[in-house]
């Protein structure tokens, strides 16, 4: 019996739940050495403001025990320089396209989505949430239920596409961001983002990031996104993507019981190319030995009993 | 496919902190270029969670060597590898000392500072092979920092060695040694790889006497390969600088394209 990978997440049907997570995936190409990107359901492209970004001073990586502290700052090439160059050679790749889409004000993420909505093989957006907004002194719109609700309203308006939000985990109660997201309108929800964090050189007195804070990924963070997974899944009816330390397909599993329709790999990425692949096929492996025919039938089986 | 789940480790020598492995790697071995690097799993498990870097030492039909010094966690568990283990290697990955264009110049001096000496016996056995004359300028902070010098001359290299506290060869810098050197005979290049104030002086010195200068970088990276944007350094372009990744639009660059900042 060959189990059936494909799960639907309503406005979009993978041919397996595993994606890739923005930011560490790069624009997509830079893995085709490794790995058949027709082998996982979806990619979603490092993040893009409408115009091109600098990016942050280094050192912008800094490793802690089990995980990863980052502090790019975004750069990137744009949506102009992204269409003109590398959009068109993803389409030739059979895997769903998802664009996660920054701005640094609400106007500057319409403008970005109004452009891509130009552009065809796009599948969907992943809206980054948490990008500092210069006119609100720098507060992200994450943050908050409010400028949640206000820009996700705005970006669904906008997009002829489906709109994913993906969620901070840096807030009091995800939860209550998560329903202010969907009552805008969004089609799916993605979490978590990275949790802010910080590494000192106690040699220098110095911040290891030159940006002092950075987000922190990879397996130290799991368990505590499998929580904020598992409680947002409980909260609302728009599929959930989780994402957050996922190296194996047995770390995947978990967050498809605990309520995810599909999850997102990360910072496996960097160490293992062809991760995503892999986690793929040790989530078929998984379904044949435990006589699951179908994994969409996994999500959301927590027994709590 | 640039991955070789089990490259085995077929010789293993150590000095001190130092230490070289010859790997049996015939697909990564293939095409390598001096001035490449390796992307390592040091461990088995997730701690530490990120591959090293580590640049090409020489490469031999199927094998490639590493030559590295322990610098922290990741190659410290890297040194305690036997003969005969195998590693999880990417690679190899960058762009190499040999520019494309603008031809090979003669002579060539190479300079060397500490562990940065790595790729440059590659490359000197390579420009050899191409017919440039070369000229290795190996400098560290004392004896112990130099343990591969008997391997250039070995290889007919002309070497010129030199230590911080005067424990071996010319007392001082290598820096020195290259000023010195320069006012001798002038050089139609130089290739520099070590320490980054040593570069930086190196970049200094090849401006001030109009020699065209390869530098390659040495930064903490995420991926190797251009996927997470975390090993940047300042380069110059039309608008003043930007952040270039090291691992890909380098780690070699020509020394008048580097922005050296201050603080980094």
């Amino acid at each position: 019996m060959t189990p059936d990978l494909s799960v639907d997440l309503g406005f979009l049907k993978l041919r397996n739940p595993v994606l890739t997570a923005s930011g560490t995936f790069g624009y997509g190409l830079e893995f085709e050495p490794f790995m058949d990107l027709a082998k996982i359901g979806g990619i979603v492209v490092k993040g893009l403001y409408y115009g091109p970004r600098e990016g942050n001073p280094p050192p912008r990586l800094v490793e802690t025990t089990g995980g990863l502290i980052n502090a790019i700052g975004l750069q990137g090439v744009g949506v102009e320089k992204f269409a003109a160059e590398v959009l068109p050679r993803l389409r030739r790749i059979d895997t769903a396209v998802l664009v996660n889409v920054c701005g640094a004000s609400d106007e500057e993420y319409l403008k970005a989505i109004e452009f891509l909505d130009s552009l065809d093989g796009i599948a969907a957006y992943e809206l980054n949430i948490s990008c500092p907004n210069v006119k609100k002194n720098g507060l992200c719109p994450a943050l908050g239920p409010d400028p949640t609700y206000a820009l996700v309203k705005q970006a669904k308006a906008a997009s002829r596409r489906p709109v994913i939000v993906k969620l901070s985990p840096n807030v009091t109660d995800i939860v209550e961001i998560a329903k202010a997201a969907e009552e805008a309108g969004a089609d799916g929800l993605s979490l978590i983002n990275t949790l802010l964090a910080m590494a000192v050189d106690i040699e220098t007195r110095r911040p290891k990031l030159a940006n002092i804070f950075g987000g922190l990924s990879g397996p130290a963070i799991k368990p505590i996104a499998l929580r904020m997974t598992y409680q947002v899944a409980a909260a609302v009816r728009v599929p959930v993507i989780g994402l957050g330390g996922i190296m194996t397909g047995a770390d995947a599993i978990e967050y498809l019981i605990v309520g995810a329709r599909a999850v997102q790999v990360g910072t496996a990425n960097f160490i293992d190319p062809a991760a995503a692949a892999r986690i793929a096929g040790e989530m078929k492996e998984f379904c044949v030995r435990k006589g699951i025919a179908k994994i969409a039938d996994l999500v959301g089986t927590l027994k709590t009993d | 496919m640039p991955h070789d789940p089990a490259a085995k480790i077929i010789k293993k020598q150590s000095w001190g902190d130092y230490h070289l492995f010859r790997l049996e790697t015939p697909a990564l071995a293939a095409g390598a270029e001096p001035g490449q690097f390796l992307m390592i799993r040091v461990s088995d498990t997730p701690y530490p969670l990120l591959r090293r870097p580590i640049s090409l030492h020489a490469k031999e039909k199927d094998a490639l060597e590493i030559f590295f010094q322990v610098a922290g966690q990741g190659t410290a568990l890297l040194a305690q590898r036997k003969e005969g283990e195998t590693l999880d290697i990417l690679g190899p990955f960058g762009k190499g000392f040999i520019p494309e264009t603008s031809g090979l110049s003669s002579p060539a001096y190479l300079v060397g500072g500490g562990r940065g000496i790595a790729p440059l016996y590659f490359l000197a056995l390579e420009l050899n092979k191409l017919g440039t004359w070369v000229k290795v300028l190996y400098g560290g902070k004392s004896l112990a920092d130099l343990p591969i010098k008997e391997k250039f001359e070995e290889a007919g290299l002309d070497i010129v060695c030199s230590t911080d506290d005067g424990s071996f060869g010319y007392h001082g810098f290598v820096t020195g040694v290259l000023e010195t050197e320069i006012r001798r005979q002038k050089p139609g290049i130089l290739y520099v790889c070590g320490p980054d104030p040593m570069m930086k002086k190196t970049a200094e010195i090849a401006a001030a006497s109009d020699i065209p200068a390869r530098i390659s970088l040495e930064s903490m990276m995420g991926c190797g390969f251009g996927a997470c944007w975390g090993c940047v350094k300042r380069i110059k372009n039309d608008g003043g600088g930007q952040w270039r990744k090291i691992c890909e639009d380098g780690p070699v660059f020509w020394a008048e394209e580097i922005i050296w900042e201050e603080k980094e």
